[in-house]
């Protein structure tokens, strides 16, 4: 049961259970859908940026714990970072969710998902919220797949 | 004939179903996961090979190879003779009047597009409409909607209960003066509801209607006949049945199959060709164009020969008594709901556990060696009749133990306590 540990750690079962900065932005001046038709997980992000600062982050959907936890925490990481920080988030957080690096220290609390790269299935789970955030920087109007 | 006759694998008829005996038989079931036996309970996906299939494909790629109904030598002989009496198994198995009106395809899902491409392109006009229902696999929706576009025809859903159940008067009212094709799964994939097949192909032809059938899950959980069931089409895929990937099997009444144009060109499907015109070969050859898989269609064959070996009739029986037991047991978890309670149903139940995603489910029961399937099988229309994103499915087979429901039970009391 030792990985299943890793995986559910109880951060991320506190942040499925109650979601921080779950609903609409209305002030958003970026959004995108997001959609990973293995499991039908659905995030909708929902972001106010100001200059090359994510003033406010929300997002709505519904999906498994990973995704909603990895939504979830991502909002509560990202605000108050320039777009360009954000960006460099990602690159980190999913280097470790698939396993290419194991060095965790600068990510803070996004640690908690290194459990992820032992189920190679489950990180689109956790990727989804970020592939979103992602397109609605990039200004993508289509709904970004996982796929 | 040769090819699978002369394995000794089988073993002789049983009165009264032995499941233990029957495990023996697959043996991948004997394997560990996670450091715990396997529980496979993902049978609607696919189901697992017994040695008497193995050992047939190996001992037709050992003995038999050759490419058929071409060369005078006898291995190709050999390889042409275990290749039709493959057919002539599956005919049987499934009551075909003529041996011809089984053609070897792919999978359920080729038989589908080769049926909607050649059928439907013919009969299926402006304005036309096809008839099938709210719990259809994508399969059998995406050909017929390809077709509908093309067409500029539509499509008609009939509407399912709570439980599960089509809407007879739903259904009957949906037949009107433009329905051109009745496409329905036998067996619902996700709800495990069997379908009234019988009553609807006689209500469709009543209208002068044809009925296709999308067999993939219901040849492996009920005993078809296609003469009884009256049905134009019956499709269905080896690898559900216990045979191998890559092999299935498009039943098609004679008339209908006469009617239609080939669905590929090529080799094997022709009887003479100049480059003024082709003349094309009789049925079932006109749609088997290529070399086909022939050692997919002579494991296959083995397949059926085995079912039969062991009792069919028995090994569902049996089959829908652990299923019984299984919808009972998962009902009792708490937190659990059913979806779908058909009264007439085989194999499947689904679930969903308050608050709790199917995939964490299905990761989480994955660490007891329980392989159940989650997500939308592939039928995201009945997943949006139910509101539901998403189901946990388990799936029997014939070698499937009530001590194994047990143990899933067991890891779902996991899952509670992971997310209590």
């Amino acid at each position: 049961m030792s990985y299943l540990n890793e995986l559910y750690q109880q951060v991320i079962l506190d942040h499925n259970k109650r979601p921080r900065n779950f609903g609409e932005l209305e002030q958003a001046n970026h959004h995108a859908d997001g959609y990973n038709p293995l499991c039908g997980d659905r995030v909708t992000v929902y972001l106010k940026v100001q200059g090359d600062v994510v003033e406010d982050i929300r997002f709505k959907g519904v999906g498994c714990a990973i995704s909603t936890a990895s939504a979830s925490l991502m909002t509560e990481v990202l605000k108050g970072k320039t777009v360009a920080e954000a960006g460099a988030v990602f690159k980190r957080f999913h280097s470790v969710v698939t396993g290419r690096s194991t060095d965790t220290s600068d990510l803070g609390k996004l640690a908690v998902f290194q459990g992820v790269s032992e189920y190679p299935v489950r990180v689109k789970c956790a990727t989804l919220a970020w592939h979103t955030l992602q397109a609605a920087l990039d200004g993508k109007a289509d709904t970004v797949s996982t796929e | 004939m040769r090819a699978a006759a002369n394995i000794s694998t089988i073993r002789t008829p049983i009165k009264s179903f032995d499941v233990d005996r029957i495990r023996q038989d697959f043996p991948i079931l004997k394997q560990r996961i996670h450091g715990k036996p396997l529980v496979y309970l993902d049978n609607a996906a696919t189901s697992q090979k017994p040695q008497h299939v193995i050992d047939a494909i190996t001992h037709f790629y050992c003995n038999d190879n050759a490419n058929i109904h071409r060369g005078v030598h006898l291995l190709s002989q050999r390889a042409t003779d275990a290749y039709e009496t493959a057919r002539i198994r599956i005919q049987k198995f499934i009551n075909a009047r003529h041996a011809h009106e089984t053609v070897f395809v792919r999978s359920t899902t080729e038989a589908i597009n080769l049926v909607a491409r050649c059928l439907g392109s013919r009969i299926v006009g402006p304005g036309d409409e096809i008839v099938l229902s709210a719990m259809e696999h994508h399969s059998n929706i995406v050909p017929w909607q390809m077709l509908c576009e093309e067409k500029g025809a539509k499509l008609r859903i009939i509407p399912i209960t709570d439980e599960g159940e089509l809407i007879w008067d739903e259904f009957e009212k949906s037949l009107g003066p433009r329905t051109r094709l009745v496409t329905i799964v036998h067996m619902s994939n996700v709800l495990g509801t069997i379908n009234p097949v019988a009553e609807m192909v006689q209500a469709a032809h009543s209208r002068g209607i044809p009925v296709f059938v999308d067999g993939a899950q219901g040849i492996a959980h009920a005993r078809v006949d296609v003469q009884q069931l009256d049905c134009d089409f019956y499709a269905f895929s080896g690898h559900k049945l216990y045979g191998p990937t890559g092999i299935g099997v498009l039943y098609g009444k004679t008339g209908l199959l006469d009617s239609m144009p080939p669905y590929q060109g090529g080799g094997d499907m022709i009887s003479t060709v100049t480059f003024e015109k082709t003349k094309y070969n009789i049925l079932p050859y006109k749609f088997e164009a290529g070399t086909p898989d022939i050692a997919g269609a002579v494991g296959l064959g083995a397949a059926v020969e085995y079912l039969e070996t062991i009792g069919f009739d028995s090994a569902i029986a049996y089959e829908a008594d652990v299923l019984t037991y299984a919808a009972e047991a998962l009902a009792s978890v708490p937190g659990v709901r059913l979806v779908g309670t058909a009264k007439n149903k085989a194999s499947v139940q689904s679930f969903v556990m308050k608050g709790i995603h199917p995939h964490d489910i299905g990761t989480i029961v994955d660490e007891f060696g329980v392989a159940i399937r989650t997500g939308h099988h592939c039928a995201q229309p009945l997943m949006d009749r139910y509101r539901l994103p998403a189901t946990a499915r388990a799936s029997l087979g014939i070698y499937n133990t009530k001590q194994e429901i047990d143990i899933l039970v067991e890891a779902l009391s996991k899952v509670s306590e992971v997310f209590g």
